[in-house]
């Protein structure tokens, strides 16, 4: 109690003293929190800084790391794609040089075979001096023929010439034309008429058509009508002999016409005959009236009987012979068709076929 | 009056008839008469004479109307106009063998001029008449009724349908079967004829068998119908493969060649035609001709026979050089080649050397070694003074620059392009020394050849636009000798040196 007796007794003083403090409190009061406030500023900025430079270092930090990581990302695919770069260059050029090998190879033994080509030039050239050869070969065999054909020709029309002029032919006693006698030896052609056959109006060649072709009119040619030309011969052969006598084959030839009874009678021979006999009979009839008999005992009269006979007098029943084959003496029928008459009428007054006279 | 004194009157009238008939007929025969006979109005009185009643008079008034309409068009055509075409048509049935004849002598007198004249017998329906006398026993009548279908299709191809439509082809293969050789040829040239206007006509006269028969024929002595059966045979294989590969399976090979030495030009005109309607189509055809030796063969006959007949031939070898590489080499190895620039120095016709500039064109243009072989022959100083020649036609011109051109762009052949750098015009000049500039950068000796012999000269001398293929080849030229000597060889160096002299500044 003491002490709250001494402060109340120092009650006053102490009220003066608070306020002296409190005034000196007042007056220090903007100074001190203009102290706090710059000493807090320094402080938080210090804070603030340190905690960004740890917020920097951290993300450097980051940073660092992932860069590296794309980095190494990058890097690695990059060095996968230069390898596999690199391996398909190395295929390629591998590939080429088996392509070249291969297309090389194919090409020559296939395409453009130099070798072949040389082989099948030679072959050509062979070939193409053996068909040079064949047909020089045929040529010369065409030209050799139209020569000879040519040369026969000139033959022909000389020899054609000779005989003709074979009238010039030197005789024993008059020489020739073409034999003169101041001259060593006679003029070839004199030979030739020797060996010629004089030509005789017979043996004139027949005029043949130039070309056998144009026989019929083809309305070619210079102004012609159509000939009916004769059939060709058949055969040229000549017939061969024994020949009959000339005499009895010319009797033959010219003997007068015996026509056979059937051409030389009339084919209303009959009729005629006919008339010809009632004619005759008109004529000579006294009278006109026929004579008819005037009783039927011609119907009924029979035979007579022979002395010497058995037989009845009758009219014997014809029976012929085909209607009794069980009589035949043969087994096969007469034949029932004969001889012609008109063959009797020539019998041995003709040739017959195989020369014999029928 | 007596019998007789009636009689003598007709007599009389009929001698008259045979008489003028047959005088019109000779008188016919004379172009001098012709036009008198015309304004005579003879037309129209021969043709009441065709329906006369004596069978003579009636040949002999055709044959006169077939000699009037064989000189020219008008009298056909009024024979036309004459309505006469009907009575011959109907007649062409009826009568006998010589009558048959001349109507059928009349009816090709009136084809023969023009395809209306043609049609306007096919329009008569006469075709089918002339069919059925080709069914004729005589061989006379078959024949002048195939010459008168012959001349029916000759002109178009419609004609000739008509033909093939009345049933002509199968009978004219049975009239070449014929033992006459004039039916044979007529026939044959009918057939030629008939397919030579289209493939499908071809293909009928095929179809027909004629073939066979025509290539069996090729070996008869008989000239003229070896030329129509070749003819028919080209005609038939000018059209397709397939018809070409028929005529060649007919074996005519071997015995087409002995054909090129025949003594008659046409046959040998004829038969290489063939080998060249057969060679044009396919590489394997004309294989199988090489083969068979044929490009020899037609070399020779080239070499013996000049004019028209060499042109097919000549074109043969174009056609099989054309084709391929081997084939070139085959008819160069086969001399073709000199012969080839023989026919271009020799003949005078335009057309005959167009067409030998054109094969050695395909000859040359495959590689070096063929254009080697063409230029060693000498071809290409010929084949410019034609291209250069005013004188020659443009088709000549043409081909004669396709031809240089082909074989420059592959001769390798220095020497024989040498001569060209003178006197080729720049269009020409291009090529040779684009060959020289491909050349010279790898050939030292032909560097060596090119200075001495003055084309590097030459080459100075050529005046070029900058910037010209001409110019790029001269510096590709110029880069493979030495600066000084190129400058040495270019225009008026003498005159710079000279200059160099004057200004020269002498040091003592």
């Amino acid at each position: 109690m003491a002490a709250l007796g001494s402060v109340r007794e120092r009650l006053g003083e102490l009220r003066l003293e608070y306020i002296v403090a409190h005034r000196l409190a007042e007056d220090n009061r903007l100074k001190e929190y203009n102290a706090a406030v710059a000493i807090q500023s320094w402080f938080r900025g210090c804070q603030v800084r340190a905690y960004l430079r740890y917020l920097h270092k951290m993300v450097t930090v980051i940073q660092k790391w992932w860069r590296g990581y794309v980095a190494r990302k990058y890097f690695r695919s990059k060095v996968k794609t230069a390898y596999f770069i690199m391996k398909m260059n190395f295929y390629n050029e591998m590939a080429v040089r088996i392509q070249k090998r291969w297309r090389g190879y194919f090409v020559r033994k296939y395409v453009h075979n130099y070798y072949a080509l040389k082989r099948y030039l030679e072959g050509v050239a062979i070939k193409n001096n053996i068909v040079r050869k064949e047909l020089d070969k045929y040529a010369d065999i065409k030209s050799r023929e139209q020569a000879k054909k040519k040369m026969e020709n000139e033959e022909r029309e000389k020899e054609y010439h000779a005989r003709k002029m074979h009238y010039l032919l030197s005789t024993e006693q008059v020489p020739g034309i073409y034999n003169s006698p101041y001259r060593p030896f006679p003029d070839s052609m004199e030979i030739r008429l020797q060996k010629a056959r004089p030509l005789s109006h017979k043996d004139r060649p027949m005029e043949k058509p130039e070309n056998p072709d144009l026989l019929y009119s083809d309305c070619r040619d210079a102004f012609s009508f159509p000939i009916m030309q004769p059939l060709p011969p058949i055969g040229m052969k000549r017939p061969q002999g024994p020949f009959r006598d000339t005499a009895e084959v010319l009797q033959q030839r010219y003997k007068p016409l015996e026509p056979t009874l059937r051409v030389a009678t009339s084919i209303s021979s009959v009729e005629e005959a006919r008339e010809e006999l009632k004619r005759q009979e008109w004529r000579r009839g006294v009278h006109d009236k026929g004579f008819a008999p005037f009783s039927s005992f011609h119907k009924t009269k029979g035979y007579d009987p022979l002395i010497h006979t058995s037989s009845d007098y009758k009219q014997i029943s014809f029976v012929t012979r085909a209607e009794q084959p069980e009589k035949w003496v043969a087994k096969k029928d007469f034949r029932t068709v004969f001889t012609p008459v008109p063959l009797f009428d020539k019998f041995g007054k003709m040739y017959s076929k195989t020369g014999g006279i029928v | 009056m007596s019998q007789r004194q009636v009689l003598q009157v007709f007599e009389q009238y009929q001698r008259a008839r045979t008489q003028f008939v047959q005088t019109v007929a000779e008188l016919a025969t004379r172009p001098q008469n012709i036009e008198t006979l015309q304004n005579a109005g003879v037309m129209s009185l021969l043709r009441p004479l065709l329906l006369d009643v004596v069978p003579t008079i009636q040949q002999t008034s055709a044959l006169a109307l077939g000699r009037l309409a064989n000189y020219n068009d008008d009298l056909a055509e009024a024979v036309v106009k004459g309505d006469i075409l009907p009575q011959l048509v109907y007649s062409l049935a009826e009568q006998n063998r010589f009558y048959k004849k001349a109507a059928a002598f009349v009816l090709r007198a009136v084809a023969k001029h023009s395809p209306q004249l043609a049609q306007s017998i096919v329009d008569c329906g006469a075709v089918d008449t002339l069919v059925i006398c080709l069914e004729d026993f005589d061989p006379g009548v078959k024949e002048s009724a195939a010459w008168a279908l012959g001349y029916i299709s000759r002109h178009n191809a419609e004609l000739s349908q008509a033909v093939v439509d009345a049933g002509a082809v199968p009978l004219l293969v049975l009239c070449i079967q014929e033992p006459e050789i004039a039916l044979k040829r007529i026939a044959a040239s009918a057939l030629s004829d008939l397919s030579k206007h289209s493939p499908e006509l071809a293909q009928t006269v095929v179809d027909a068998g004629a073939i066979a028969h025509l290539a069996q024929m090729i070996l008869n002595p008989d000239a003229k119908l070896k030329r129509q059966v070749l003819s028919a045979l080209s005609q038939i294989a000018k059209h397709s493969v397939d018809l070409a590969e028929m005529v060649v399976e007919a074996e005519i090979f071997p015995v087409v060649l002995t054909c090129l030495k025949d003594p008659d030009e046409y046959v040998k005109k004829n038969s290489s035609t063939l080998i060249r309607e057969i060679a044009r189509h396919t590489p394997e055809l004309s294989q199988l001709i090489v083969n068979a030796g044929g490009v020899a063969a037609v070399i020779d006959c080239i070499g013996n026979c000049s004019g028209n007949v060499r042109l097919p031939g000549i074109m043969m070898l174009g056609y099989v050089a054309a084709h391929s590489e081997n084939l070139a080499m085959a008819v160069i190895i086969s001399k073709g080649v000199p012969q080839l620039a023989i026919c271009l120095s020799e003949e005078a016709e335009d057309h005959i050397k167009a067409a030998a500039a054109w094969s050695l064109g395909q000859i040359g243009r495959h590689t070096p070694e063929h254009a080697r072989a063409v230029a060693v022959a000498n071809v290409l100083p010929k084949l410019l003074s034609l291209y250069m020649d005013t004188d020659s036609s443009e088709d000549l011109q043409v081909k004669a620059k396709k031809a240089l051109k082909n074989i420059l762009q592959k001769c390798t052949h220095l020497p024989a392009l040498e001569p060209l750098l003178h006197d080729a015009p720049p269009n020409i000049l291009k090529h040779v020394v684009g060959q020289f500039s491909k050349v010279l950068p790898h050939d030292s000796k032909a560097r060596r050849l090119f200075v001495t012999s003055g084309g590097l000269k030459k080459i100075q001398e050529i005046v070029a636009d900058t910037g010209s293929p001409l110019q790029e080849y001269i510096n590709t030229i110029n880069n493979c000798f030495p600066e000084e000597i190129v400058r040495y060889y270019s225009p008026g160096y003498s005159q710079s040196l000279l200059e160099r002299v004057d200004h020269y500044q002498p040091v003592i």
